[in-house]
Formats: C-alpha cells, structure tokens, sequence
C-alpha cells in the first residue's frame, strides 16, 4: 500500500461524499490474497477506510463506469482517465456523472513475474516499500525491484498521470516508466508470416475462453459480443483452436485505435496469457500510421479507424 | 444404456399453418421406428426437445395427448434459430425428438376433482393435450366439473378451432372461448381471460386450476381467482426457461433448487411463492 | 482393508504396471504452472506441489466434447441421423489427485447419474473406466477451506486409493475393492508409518484457519438468503467472466450446440458458465436472470443452498480455494460464505 496516497485518496474521498458531489467512490480496497487489491465502491465515508492505492490495481476502474447513471468520483491515473476520455466520446459515460480523482500511477506490478521470481512458491504476503516488493512465503522473504516485476504495459507507459481530472491528488511524477514502448510489437515486424502464426498460436493456446479479458476492457462494451451472436453466428463456441483465435484476434482488431495499453486484460487472466502481443502491435501501428495519434487524450477525438479520410494509409493491407 | 442426448429418428407427417399470422405452425411426427413409439411413454403437460441436427435443439410442450394415438402433436412460434428452421422445413422431412420430459400435470392425483383450464395465446398447447386427455371416454367420467377459459387477442390467433368447437358443443364441459377485442365475424366472447374468469368465477370447492399464458395474463387473472377464495396449493402452472440437456444437468433452467425442466415444468402456485421469481 | 507401504524408488514401477495397459494422468509441472498430463515418463509425476491449477473435471468432462456425429447431407441414407461418439478404449488411472478434487466427482456423480433417466452416459464412461488415486495434502494453501465444506486434506471420498507421501516411501490406503485390488502384495505399512500419516492429517488439518460455517445457509429459507441485501454489494464489481466457473472443480453447466462443415455435421457440448447473460435468454429476448446480480447470486446459491437441498445436503464445494486465486476482481468465496450464513 502507498501510505501517503491513500490517505490523500480518502480525505478526498470523504470530503466529496460529504459535500454530497458524488454518490460514491470508485477505487481499490486490499485484497483478501496477496497481489490481488480489489475495486470498491464507498458509498459511506466509513466505507471511505477502506480505499487503498497500491502497486497491485490492476484493473481499469473506467469498465465499472459504463452505463451508470449515479455520479461516481473515480481513483483514474493515466491509463484510466484515457479510457475514462473515450467512453465519453463513444458516449458511454457522461463526463458530468463522473468526477476524476486524478492521480499518477507508481507502475503496476505483474503477479506473474512475482511468482516467477519465487519459483511458483506460494505467497502469503506482499508489501512495498519504496521501489522494492518484498514478498513472503512460507520459509522465504523475498525484496524484489519493482522495476523488475512491473507490468510491461507499465514499464513502457508514457502517460502516468491522469489526463483528464477534477482535482489531482497528490503531486504530479515522472511520466514514463523508462521502458520502450514498441518493444512488445516489435518482434512481429521481423517474423515470417510462418513463424508469426506459430509465436500468435503459442501465445494463445492456453485460452480457456473465460473472457476474463474481453470483460475486464473497459472497450468490451458492446450489448453483445460478436462470439455472443447465435443469428448469425460468427464464432463457434468450443475449444477447437479456428474458435479460439478467432475470437482473439477479432477482439483485438476491434479494440485498433481505442486501446489505451491499459493491460486490465492481462492482468485479469487467470492463464497468464499475454494478448498484449497482439494489441501493441495495433497500437502501434495506429501510432505510427497516423499522425502519432494516441487514444484517449483528448475530449471530442475522433478514433482513426472510425472515420474515412480518403488519404488514409493503406500499407499495412496486404494484398 | 440409454442415451438421454439421443433423440428418436421421426419424420414430419404433416404440418398445419397454426394462426393467421403464420407465426405458428402445428407438425406431426411419426416415428421412424415404431419400437420408439411405445418408448415415448407421456402424459398432458410433459415436453420435449426438438432436435434437428445442424441447427440444435428446442424444448417444446407437447400438444397431443397419449389417446390420440402414436404421432406427436407440436404446435411452434417461429422464434430462435431452430424454430426458425423448423418452420422452413416440408413434410416428410427427418429430425428428431427428444423425451419425453419433466413431470406431467397431476391428473391421477387430481381425479374426483373439478378442474378448470385457463390459457392464453399460444401457451394452450400442453392444455391441449390435457383437454384431449380428461374428454377421452376412459377419463371423463373420473373428474368432476371440466371448465375450460381459452382467450387469444384475435379469433386467427386462436389455436386449435376444430377442438374447441367440438368442445363447445360437449355438455360435459364449460368452454369459453374469448378474443381480447371485437372484430367483424366473431360471435364468441369477447374480453381478457382475467374478465372471462371473473365472470365465469369458477368455485375453489374441490377444484383445482390448470394455468398457462403469458405473464401478463398471469398476473391479472391472479388477483381474480385470490377474490373467489382459490389457495396457491390449488393452481397449477407450467414454466417455461431457456433449456439445453432437458435433464436437470446443464444448469440454466432453475428457478431456486429446481429444474424446470427436470423437476417442473409443472409447479403449484405454492409452491412459486417459495421461489426466486427466475422464469 | 489396510495401509500399505512402498518406497518411493519402486513408485515408478507400480506407475509403469498401469501405463502399459491404462492411460495414465497426473499432476506434472509446465513452467510456472502445474498441469494434469498424461504420463509417459514417471518421474515427471509431482509430488511436492500445492495443487494443479485447474480441477481434473476437464478428464471426464472435457471443455468441448463431441456427443454425435451425423451425415449433413440431405441425400444422404443417414442424413442426420445422430450417432453416439465411441466411448473410451482404453481403462485410464489418475495418480496424485487432490482429495478435494476426487471429492469434487463424488458430488458430480449425484449430478450426472442421478437417475435411469437422466444418466449422462458419456460422464458415467469415463468414470467407470478410471481409477483415482489421491495424494492426501499434507500442505494446504492458504486459501484452502475444504474442512469446512465437509472435506478434508486427507479425505478418502471419491478415491480408490490415497497415498500419503512419507518422503522417502509413500503410505498407501485402499478405500474401494478396486483400490484393494490394486494394492495387493504390496507390504504393509508399519506402526510407526501409520503413526507418522496420523500425526501429518493432524497437522494439515490444523493448517486450515478458515473459520466457516454453513448452519445457517443451510436452515434459512430459500427467499430469505436469495433476498438478502447483501447480493447488492457484492456483484457490484464482479466482471461476469467465467474464470470461477471454469476452475471450480464442481461447476458442471454446459452448453449444447451443433456445428456442420460440409457434410459433416457434429453436436458438441461445452461447458458454459452461469455468469453469462446469454445462458438464460429466452429467443423471447425475456432473461430471467438478466443483471449481473441475479447471475452472480445464482453462483452461490447454486453451490450452498440449492445443490444440498436437491444432493442431500452435499454442498457444490470442496474447499479447493481455486476461485479465490483466479478472480480478476478478488471476490471471495469465504466472504460470500460469511454472509449468505447470517
């Protein structure tokens, strides 16, 4: 838990349910397992005691946001408040019900690496103190570097802090998390379509197509997902793998130009599944393509790709 | 063995544009092998799944009643995805059918008593089967008074003409037969089946009510029979929810611990007000 | 009936007496993870591990299988005429099972073969041609809770065998005939062996510090625990993701559905998951459990209030924990349990 943060989220957060600005607020509270902290409504400023910020939310808080229709304050650093920024424009969230608590993100650690650190022991408890976790298990106490153990999409995030807010909490940090973002999208540049095909199916291959992921985006709005649809039906429902890659790299192309890189899909997998191999590349590609155009910046942007311009670029088709 | 996902090889005898609408149609299956026939043993108010391979399956009441002989009587909204297609289909085409399943009205139990039927819409089907059922010379003279209320919002959306009116010419039942609002060339009753039961106010003494037809109608014919002093142990209604295995296995059908479709589709009204309202 | 011994060097000998005939599965590590596998080298079988990720329900109850098959052409003689998938060939054991997980099919088994009638012949197949032999838990993890849904580490429900590993020889305890079969010539186990599993189920026992009770579910009303305020919080953040479902080793829903590709036509079943809008809708469009509420709350009134009303008062869990581990949005079955036990 970030001490300081927290405290400053809370008295934020009972001063707003005070005033009577909001109808509740949206963050973190502790998890019951290590690792894990948990979205939280405090409707109460009781309830306020239980809001927490962490290096272990790793949910995108702007998912809970669509469709209500009460005035929620909401704990968004920058990946969040950039999601917040295109559901307005998609008009899936009023900007007038939602009130920002903007803050800057510490990074997000990735539990998967911490368990890789451990050698898969079981962990029973997390801490962090300044840039270290320090993670304890039966027989063993660990101090890892954060750094090491963050989030990719963490470590390659240039906007940390919140982009759109009513109040920032706190001071404002540094926005990047040193990492290069391409990183994750450039293998694919060099692959053979073969050996692109061959690390695509690896990546996938252990999906048990719970749509943890899909459910976890806060773009996975739609009243009913294409693998959903019986009449007609685009996608099988079984684990046959055209079925299961076809719902990945569908839901992909249909996040192109609106994915903030948030990473709440890998973070919600319960297989450890790294989709964000596909999604980097789109997100890069769109950066790339057009004008360096970044989803969520802006209020009232139009996404690339839902607009024709007839100078649109059109290499990336392949004949 | 016997494998409950099988469903028996039958092929459509015939089929019947059911309302004016033609958003129902009422088909007729004959087993394939006749040894099935006598495997499909059913009684008034069980279902069954509707299977055409390449498309799926889909539960539906059973509309014929074990005295008709050994076809099946199905009468279907044009709907879903296998509804759709089944509604596509000819004549002496193969599909299957799957059952019989759930548990029947309770008319052994029910024997010595009045029973009045109440339906509404397309819901009739399974009462149908009971009507046919409790009229047969073999039943009647084993239950008292049969009262049957039956209201459509058009007379071309009324099912089953031909039945009815034979009914309506028995004197060993009460049939009323009634359309929502008045149209040219209808001669019957007019009014929804809530004020049709009103009217008719059908005695609790000894009685039990067999209820089917949409929730609206449910809802308003409720508050008639609680005034004429009916007990929920005395009304029988029959569920419908989305089902896939028909057995009580796949999970989707329940309302509370039960299985619509294993362990309903008949429920009392008692035994609902017990229950999540999940249906 | 008796406690059997063997050392663990001779362990991959008994394992080789029933791979040459059996297809035999077990717990083996995959990276980070640790998976059910068929064996074909031994020594790959885990021994020190916590449990598999996912629950071994996936061998009997595969994620997609196959019911039918069928000819999708209209002119043919069997046009769409459904014929059953063939059954196992060969007889399968499954080593190093979870008590808790064997447990699982126990439950499951009142589930699929509960009457003439609905007898799910292709679970009843694969669980009459399946031995299972445990390996008691003499670590639980912390987020285990099985003493307190009427399991135990050292449980014997469900298993034809359990073993109890004693680190250089592994103790073994026949609970069916077939197990008794299995385990014949085999030495016995001595006092001090048997002294020694006592002492580990003691401890593992007593490493379980979740403090449940399910009293209360039990006698409330249906109603009472299905209206409690408490389901309005509670789905508040739930993702409706099926990762609960899908890990639970007793979550059984599926889905029918039939697939052609040309002439081939097939009916497969998949497991579906109560957490989904769609598994309730009507091609009416009505859902009678249309709110992420209604669907979260059927989960668990599903598992500890109606399964033990229609199983006897067998409760749809068996304290594996697996649940808590996966959800995206840490929503714990142990807190679910407090509540609904008002």
């Amino acid at each position: 838990m970030l001490v300081e943060y927290t405290k400053q989220i809370q008295e934020a957060a009972k001063r707003l349910l005070k005033e009577k600005k909001v109808d509740c607020v949206l963050g973190y509270r502790q998890g019951t397992i290590p690792l894990v902290d948990a979205p939280y409504f405090a409707y109460t400023e009781e309830e306020v005691d239980n809001l927490i910020w962490s290096s272990f939310c790793t949910k995108n808080l702007a998912n809970f946001l669509i469709k209500r229709t009460d005035r929620v304050a909401v704990i968004a650093q920058g990946c969040v408040s950039r999601s917040i920024v295109g559901l307005i424009n998609e008009n899936q969230v009023k900007r007038e019900n939602v009130y920002i608590l903007g803050v800057w993100s510490p990074g997000m650690v990735d539990r998967f690496k911490v368990m890789e650190r451990v050698g898969g022991r079981e962990i029973l408890e997390a801490k962090e103190e300044g840039d270290k976790i320090i993670v304890i298990g039966e027989g063993f106490e660990e101090v890892i570097p954060k750094k090491e153990v963050l989030r990719q999409n963490c470590l390659t995030c240039v906007h940390r802090n919140a982009v759109l807010y009513d109040e920032f909490i706190g001071e404002k940090g540094e926005e990047t998390g040193g990492g290069n973002r391409d990183m994750v999208a450039a293998p694919w540049e060099k692959l053979s379509i073969d050996e692109r095909w061959e690390k695509f199916t690896e990546t996938f291959k252990d999906c048990i197509r719970c749509y943890a992921c899909r459910n976890a985006c806060p773009l996975c709005y739609c009243a009913e997902c294409f693998v959903d649809e019986s009449k007609p039906q685009w996608c099988g429902k079984t684990q046959d793998e055209a079925d299961v890659y076809t719902f990945h790299i569908l839901r992909a192309f249909h996040c192109a130009g609106r994915c903030v890189d948030c990473g709440a899909c890998e973070s919600a997998c319960p297989m450890g599944i790294k989709m964000r191999v596909l999604t980097s590349k789109i997100e890069k590609d769109i950066r790339q393509m057009y004008d360096g155009y970044e989803p969520g910046m802006e209020l009232g942007a139009v996404p690339p790709l839902s607009v024709y311009r007839p100078n649109d670029p059109e290499e990336f088709i392949t004949p | 063995m016997k494998n409950p996902y099988k469903p028996y090889p039958v092929r459509i005898k015939r089929i019947e544009i059911a309302t004016e609408d033609k958003s129902l149609r009422t088909f007729e299956f004959e087993f394939i092998n006749k040894e099935d026939a006598n495997k499909f043993n059913y009684m008034p108010g069980q279902f069954a799944e509707l299977s055409i391979p390449g498309y799926g399956e889909s539960p539906i009441g059973i509309a014929s009643s074990p005295t008709e002989g050994e076809n099946l009587l199905f009468t279907v909204f044009r709907i879903g995805k296998v509804t759709t297609k089944l509604h596509s289909m000819r004549e002496g085409e193969v599909m299957g059918v799957r059952g019989p399943l759930g548990h029947p009205y309770p008319l052994g139990e029910l024997e010595g008593k009045n029973i009045v039927i109440i339906a509404g819409g397309y819901a009739v089907t399974t009462l149908r089967s009971t009507m046919v059922w409790l009229l047969h010379p073999d039943n009647r003279s084993r239950y008292g008074k049969i009262t049957f209320i039956y209201g459509a919002r058009t007379p071309g959306l009324l099912l089953y003409h031909d039945q009815w009116r034979q009914w309506q010419k028995r004197d060993d039942v009460d049939c009323y037969i009634t359309i929502d609002r008045e149209v040219e060339g209808w001669d019957g009753l007019v009014g929804f089946v809530p004020t049709i039961t009103e009217k008719v106010s059908p005695d609790p003494e000894n009685s039990v009510a067999i209820i089917c037809g949409p929730p609206v109608m449910i809802k308003f014919t409720q508050p008639v029979l609680d005034k004429l002093g009916w007990k929920g142990e005395q009304i029988i209604m029959s569920l419908e929810n989305r089902m896939k295995c028909g057995i009580g296995i796949c999970g989707r059908c329940n309302v509370g611990p039960y299985y619509v479709c294993k362990d309903g589709p008949v429920f009392t009204k008692a035994e609902l007000d017990r229950l999540p309202k999940e249906y | 009936m008796g406690y059997k011994c063997l050392a663990k060097d001779k362990f991959s000998e008994l394992v080789e007496k029933f791979t040459k005939e059996q297809d035999v599965f077990a717990p083996i590590a995959q990276g980070l993870e640790v998976k059910w596998s068929l064996i074909d080298d031994p020594s790959k079988i885990l021994f020190d591990f916590k449990n598999t990720s996912m629950s071994p329900k996936g061998l009997f109850f595969p994620q997609t299988e196959c019911l039918f098959e069928f000819n999708n052409n209209k002119d043919a003689e069997d046009a769409f005429i459904l014929k059953e998938t063939s059954p196992l060939v060969k007889k399968r054991t499954l080593l190093n099972i979870r008590p808790c997980d064997a447990r699982a099919f126990s439950i499951l088994d009142k589930v699929f073969m509960k009457d003439e009638d609905s007898l799910d012949v292709y679970w009843k197949d694969k669980r009459d041609k399946t031995i299972l032999i445990g390996l008691a838990c003499t670590n639980p993890c912390s987020t285990c809770f099985c003493t307190q849904v009427n399991s135990s580490p050292f449980g014997e429900d469900g298993l034809d065998v359990l073993m109890i590993d004693l680190g250089d020889k592994v103790v073994l305890k026949d609970v069916t005939d077939k197990g008794e079969e299995i385990l014949k010539g085999l030495e016995d186990a001595s006092d001090e062996d048997i002294k020694k599993v006592e002492e580990l189920k003691k401890e593992a026992e007593s490493k379980i510090n979740a403090n449940l009770s399910m009293d209360n579910i039990l006698s409330r009303e249906v109603l009472e625990v299905y209206e409690d305020p408490f389901w309005d919080r509670l789905y508040e953040t739930c993702l409706n993701c099926g990762a609960c479902t899908f890990y639970c080793p007793t979550c059984h829903c599926f889905d029918i559905q039939d697939e052609t590709k040309g002439d081939y036509g097939r009916r497969v079943r998949n497991w579906d998951t109560c957490m989904s809008w769609l598994f309730t809708q009507h091609a009416s469009g009505h859902n009678p459990r249309g709110t992420k509420k209604h669907r979260v709350r059927q989960r668990f009134m599903h598992k500890f209030k109606y399964m033990p009303i229609k199983l006897d008062g067998d409760i749809g869990c068996v304290g594996c924990g697996r649940c808590i581990q996966v959800c995206p949005v840490n929503i714990d079955v142990r807190d679910v349990i407090k509540n609904m036990n008002k």
